[in-house]
């Protein structure tokens, strides 16, 4: 297995730095997948993810100026590495004024991805940083769990408004539906009834309902909304005029009404993980929903594709 | 004790506090003939730092009232430094500090002239007590380098602000070399990122060690007084000796000088520490100059390693390793003062040549405030 690649470009530099960044803030860990022509950021759809998965997706020669890989054999020309996201991005940083980057596939110690970067400096003399960036290489048997998600035919697919907007929007919405608890349950108990002399707290309960449910709900008139909805309050932001691009399967969907709305209620918090990815506005935004099953959004960033799925809220 | 600062020093003043504050939790403030000293230590006795602002700092400075014995006295930290807390505030509206110190009254006082006629003053409580020494002689120290803050602050910049301790050497070609310390840790899954940042001998206006010495000490501490050294946009030097042996740390100006005295990791720390893999551990930390600059010429990098097709596992511990040198605790060379006695502090008065122990070792690094003792 080897790996080595090498970026002199400052603006692709800086856009693999800013790729880096939003898979940072999406997946705490994620797989890097190489192989001859692509780079893939990887999140399978794991209990521990929360069912949510990502595929982001980019074309090496868009970005490298010498890109040269060995797979596992010659039948399975890949490589699969699992790291901590973040660490790749804190390397990427530092990335910011070099004259050249380079990431190898090493082993000092222990595995790991090597990124290597040649800083601009006032004096003669070079300066390099280096980051061992630790990595787990992902075993061939286990590379079946992470190929690129199939999408179901959605029920809706809708352009999204500007992701900045949204994200604002589904903050606020977090933020009230923390406060507003549709329902607070508070036993409080006492060891002697009647006898409060001696008296000593049984926990506190509170039952909280649908507190992080979000609806997502959009229909093929270019509108969607946004939900929550608790006990006391129901709070709705539309959006109109989006714009939907041609379905697939069009004959299918032939007679349905062009007004009805598919929704799905999924947790707020992991809809506001993928917005705050999102840092700058992508070229182009879709969002296609499965009724009452799940949210994929499907985002083209210049030239790299992104693909968060989000469940259905059990 | 009286003393007047004004203008743009009240904001160094300021600034000197801050970087002690990263030190320890008391101030010792000790007026001498010779300048205002502003001194700490840290609560494990591993690190010290002192600041001296000689008389021309101030615009009026009087170390004691004439008959009176000098005064020393010890401050809360945190008290000292919330005059200061505001260094905007300082800059834009301090005109005017004044300190004062009056054996007769039990409060030091920091009296703030600002703009507008606005006057803050702050009665602090403190303690008497005996003087703060530390023992340590930057002569003594074989190998040393100085360079302009800036350059260090760029040195520093890659590693996350929450390391707590770094490394630092001589590589090859004298390359200096900063790699990022992490203590081995039982459990090996759970790995840390290494950073390393290497620099050439051209950036340090001096540099005079060997390759292959290498020192660990705290870098939190250490940026206390880079980011002072930086402001005030002076040259830094760093002495060190053998790993264990403490580190000094000195910046100098005709108005002040600071030294931040930091125990390293000795070579018996960073084995007692490896309790799992005896054969992947290295006696000192290990560094590899990834420099030699050559013209940039990827398919000849020589600092090359290949993974070896791995199928299940990832125990590569025996697949080719880095070249890389290996740093041999090995006979000190002879301790010269030599060649850079141009860059003689003479710190303190006080100060006395002596041997702390090592950073983790139970007795104190520094000389306590010792008893009965003027």
């Amino acid at each position: 297995m080897k790996f080595r690649a090498k970026i002199v470009d400052g603006a692709c530099l800086n856009h693999f730095t800013r790729i880096s960044n939003m898979i940072a803030k999406l997946a705490k860990t994620c797989t890097l997948r190489i192989s001859p022509d692509k780079l893939n950021f990887i999140l399978c759809d794991k209990l521990a993810n929360g069912g949510v998965s990502m595929w982001c997706e980019l074309e090496q020669e868009n970005f490298f100026n010498e890109f040269q890989m060995e797979g596992v054999s010659a039948e399975n020309n890949e490589i699969y590495l699992e790291l901590t996201s973040e660490n790749l991005s804190r390397a990427l940083k530092t990335a910011q004024n070099a004259r050249a980057l380079k990431i190898k596939l090493t082993n000092k110690h222990f595995p790991c991805l090597t990124v290597s970067v040649e800083l601009l400096s006032m004096s003669s003399s070079s300066r390099i940083v280096t980051h061992d960036i630790p990595i787990k290489v992902i075993p061939r048997k286990l590379w079946k769990d992470l190929q690129e998600p199939v999408v179901p035919d959605p029920d809706v697919s809708i352009y999204l408004p500007v992701l900045k907007t949204m994200k604002s929007v589904v903050e606020k919405m977090k933020n009230i539906s923390n406060h507003l608890l549709g329902f607070i349950h508070l036993k409080v108990g006492t060891k002697y009834p009647g006898d409060f002399s001696h008296f000593s707290f049984n926990p506190i309960v509170l039952t909280i309902r649908g507190q992080f449910s979000q609806v997502i709900e959009a229909n093929l008139d270019g509108e969607l909304n946004l939900k929550i909805e608790t006990e006391l309050v129901c709070v709705t932001t539309h959006f109109k005029d989006l714009g939907n691009p041609p379905l697939a399967s069009e004959s299918t969907h032939e007679d349905r009404n062009v007004e009805h709305m598919a929704e799905v209620h999924i947790d707020i918090r992991k809809l506001l993980q993928f917005l705050a990815g999102q840092q700058v506005n992508p070229t182009k935004a879709l969002c296609n929903i499965v009724n009452n099953k799940m949210v994929h959004f499907d985002l083209l960033h210049e030239d790299v594709s992104l693909q968060y799925f989000i469940p259905a809220l059990s | 004790m009286k003393c007047l600062v004004t203008g743009g020093n009240v904001k160094v003043l300021g600034k000197a506090v801050h970087s002690l504050s990263r030190i320890g939790d008391e101030l010792y403030l000790e007026p001498l003939e010779d300048g205002l000293s502003l001194r700490t230590v840290n609560s494990s006795r591993s690190a010290y730092a002192c600041f001296l602002f000689a008389p021309l700092f101030f615009q009026q400075y009087q170390a004691a009232t004439p008959g009176q014995d000098l005064l020393r006295c010890k401050i809360l930290m945190k008290s000292f430094l919330s005059v200061f807390r505001s260094l905007a505030m300082l800059e834009k509206t301090v005109e005017k500090c004044c300190i004062s110190l009056n054996g007769r009254s039990s409060r030091l006082v920091v009296q703030l002239h600002c703009k507008f006629g606005v006057r803050k003053t702050h009665n602090l409580s403190f303690q008497d007590c005996e003087s703060l020494q530390a023992v340590f002689d930057p002569a003594s120290c074989p190998h040393m380098l100085r360079a302009p803050a800036r350059v260090l602050g760029e040195a520093v910049l890659p590693f996350s602000p929450a390391l707590a301790e770094v490394t630092l050497g001589i590589g090859r070609g004298r390359r200096v070399i900063l790699r990022s310390y992490h203590e081995e840790e039982a459990d090996s899954t759970a790995k840390a990122m290494v950073t390393e940042m290497c620099l050439g001998e051209e950036d340090f206006q001096q540099l005079q060690a060997q390759e292959g010495v290498a020192i660990t000490f705290c870098l939190k501490e250490f940026r206390g007084l880079l980011s002072f050294a930086e402001s005030a946009n002076l040259n830094l030097s760093i002495h060190f000796d053998a790993p264990g042996r403490p580190a000094i740390f000195t910046i100098k100006d005709s108005l002040l000088d600071g030294h931040f005295v930091l125990a390293t990791l000795s070579d018996t720390d960073s084995h007692s520490q490896d309790l799992g893999s005896p054969e992947r551990h290295q006696p000192v930390p290990q560094l590899q100059a990834h420099s030699t600059p050559h013209p940039d010429d990827f398919a000849n990098d020589d600092i090359d390693s290949y993974m070896i097709a791995m199928e299940t596992t990832i125990g590569n511990e025996g697949s080719r390793v880095l070249p890389s040198i290996s740093l041999s605790p090995g006979p000190q060379p002879p301790k010269s003062p030599g060649p850079h006695s141009e860059e003689e502090d003479e710190a303190e008065p006080s100060t006395v040549p002596g041997t702390p122990p090592p950073k983790k070792g139970p007795s104190p690094v520094l000389a306590e405030d010792s008893e009965g003792e003027g």
